[in-house]
């Protein structure tokens, strides 16, 4: 039972204590994913898609 | 379930959902009998009727059906299913007139008092909640479900998800607005600001809620086009979002489940945070992402230009997923709510500039190349200023959320100006930006009615916001100003009710604002009603094709 607690406690701890940078590493890999150079051409063909349907 | 062609037979879910509404159908009738109170009398007997009718409406549509469902594909292209969009559309018209004439109705008896006409009924305190969710939720709630049906079946290029689903979703949205408008005329609301309705209508928009999030899903999964565009991606972040704010801000215990009247879990500083939680976040995920999804997709189809930069619409995205949901606090400045908490929710609306203007600027620069269209298309310019009314909003909301500013402000008119900027600017003129592309577009005409009418509309109503939003900037930092001015002695310098005689004029002018801008929207219905009437249609390709219905 001790244990547990010990464990949910450090859990709880580094989430608490981490959640700022976690969320800033999630977002500055967003970034990342849409600023790659190479996928330039495969987002400036998605800016098209309301104008090719039918 | 449609593999033989001649043996005619009910599907699963046509089966299904006929049987539930007929054992709802009893169960409301038991409930009318137990009725504790009128109010929830009445809105179990309305149930029961739409129960019978949804039964019968479900069994006249099978006999009147093919064998066959509506194809998926026909030649190769999407059979996509317009008529829960047409419903919608026409829905959110005559809200939006509806909840527009009750603003007009209580701006007024702010300002002449005798048009409260001394019954219950026609009551401010009954009639503002009336008319903020008939402009919130039944306005804009039905243009955000006709919009996302249109966009989410034109960009994956896929018929939507479900056979009676998606009529089940606009069909029960609009009985949930139904029975809470009534309820608000009846005196039945648990007093949460844009959280008004009772348990029961609470329960039902869970059940319609899911389900729209389940067809906008399936849509999704069975897609033609590889990239999910990203209009659906906020969409997707509104349906999901108000699904958890829902949810979230009322976990309520009825005092009998035979009457109206229930108690929320929590009390005091926990339930206003959690209030405004869920109230910012309306405003962040109903008013805005829906919105922003709305302006990705028809700003570029108008402008006839792709959207200015996709890859600043992804990180316009997930800022506003990220930042929005700390922004709730603001509301609550010098109040109970800890300290920090106050503070983390004023750091978090500053920080919401950036993706706000982020994303304005997009919007605007996808005219780049179109500029010269503002000067000859009044639907286009309608979609731009809506826009920049985003940006102005946007700047104006952080400013106010800064303690200092807010010591000023809260409570005051500016909030209601401030509102109202967002709400009748950006909401509203993209609403009706949408509308005016839309409604030519699922009716096939060529154009609208008039481009002339438009043109009035748009100049009319803009000068209506101008009124609305000057007037209330005025009385509300001469109310903040007056409520806060001591004389030397130290004693307050006015009275409670001098502040309020102050208000007289700019409330006359608030409400002449009102009027314009509900003149503008009849301007639009009747040009709409006449476009679907006489507008000359669109040339089609020679193939006659079936009919999506």
């Amino acid at each position: 039972m001790k244990a547990i607690l010990t464990v949910q406690n450090f859990t709880s701890d580094f989430v608490t204590t981490f959640w700022t940078p976690i969320f800033v590493g999630i977002f500055l890999a967003i970034v990342a994913y849409a600023y790659w150079p190479r996928s330039k051409a495969a987002f400036d063909e998605a800016a098209q898609m309301p104008l090719r349907e039918e | 379930m449609n593999q033989s062609q001649s043996a005619k037979s009910m599907t699963h879910g046509e089966a299904g959902l006929a049987i539930v509404f007929a054992a709802s159908a009893f169960l409301c009738l038991f409930a009318t009998a137990k009725a504790l109170d009128t109010a929830f009398a009445f809105h179990a007997s309305l149930a029961c009727a739409a129960s019978l009718w949804a039964v019968f409406a479900i069994v006249n549509r099978y006999y009147d059906r093919p064998a066959a469902l509506p194809l998926r594909e026909i030649n190769g292209r999407p059979n996509y299913n317009m008529g829960p969009v047409k419903f919608s559309a026409v829905m959110a018209m005559f809200w939006g007139i509806a909840g527009f004439a009750v603003g007009l109705l209580i701006a007024s008896q702010l300002a002449w008092p005798a048009l409260n006409f001394d019954l219950p009924w026609t009551s401010f305190g009954r009639l503002r909640p009336l008319h903020t969710s008939a402009v919130i939720f039944a306005f804009g709630g039905n243009v955000l479900i006709a919009t996302s049906f249109y966009v989410v079946q034109k960009t994956c290029r896929v018929r939507l998800a479900g056979d009676l689903a998606p009529w089940f979703v606009v069909i029960g949205y609009n009985f949930f607005i139904l029975i809470a408008g009534t309820g608000y005329l009846l005196g039945v609301t648990q007093s949460k600001e844009y959280a008004e309705p009772e348990w029961y209508a609470d329960l039902w928009l869970t059940i319609v809620w899911v389900a729209y999030l389940l067809v906008f899903l399936m849509t999704i999964i069975k897609r033609k086009e590889p990239h999910i565009f990203v209009a659906n991606w906020f969409y997707l972040a509104f349906i999901v979002t108000i699904a958890v704010l829902h949810l979230g801000n009322n976990p309520a215990l009825p005092v009998s489940v035979w009457g109206s009247k229930s108690y929320i879990a929590w009390g005091g500083v926990q339930d206003a945070m959690f209030q405004w939680w869920y109230g910012h976040n309306a405003v962040g995920f109903f008013l805005t992402a829906g919105f922003l999804a709305i302006m990705y997709y028809f700003i570029p189809k108008r402008a006839e230009r792709p959207v200015y930069s996709y890859r600043l619409s992804i990180i316009h995205f997930w800022a506003i997923i990220f930042l929005y949901i700390w922004a709730g606090p603001h509301h609550l400045h010098y109040t109970a709510l800890p300290d920090w908490a106050q503070t983390l929710g004023m750091t978090f609306s500053i920080m919401l500039w950036m993706p706000s203007w982020g994303g304005m600027i997009n919007g605007l620069m996808t005219l780049s190349g179109a500029w010269d269209k503002l000067r000859t298309d009044p639907v286009l310019r309608m979609l731009v200023v809506s826009v920049a009314f985003y940006g102005m909003a946007t700047f104006e909301g952080p400013l106010m959320s800064i303690k200092v500013v807010n010591s000023l402000s809260h409570y005051t008119d500016w909030t209601v100006g401030h509102v109202h900027s967002g709400a009748l600017g950006w909401v509203g003129f993209v609403s009706f930006g949408a509308l005016y592309c839309l409604i030519p577009w699922l009716w096939d005409r060529k154009g609208l009615y008039s481009l002339k009418l438009v043109n009035w509309h748009f100049w009319i109503a803009t000068i209506g916001i101008v009124l609305y939003i000057s007037a209330m900037w005025v009385s509300g930092i001469l109310q903040g100003l007056m409520w806060r001015a001591y004389t030397s002695l130290g004693f307050l310098e006015y009275s409670f009710i001098e502040s309020v005689e102050a208000m007289h004029p700019f409330y006359a002018i608030r409400a002449a604002g009102g009027a314009l801008f509900l003149i503008g929207a009849l301007i639009m219905a009747y040009n709409l009603w006449m476009t679907v009437r006489v507008g000359e249609a669109e040339a089609q390709s020679p193939v006659a094709l079936q009919p999506a219905e």
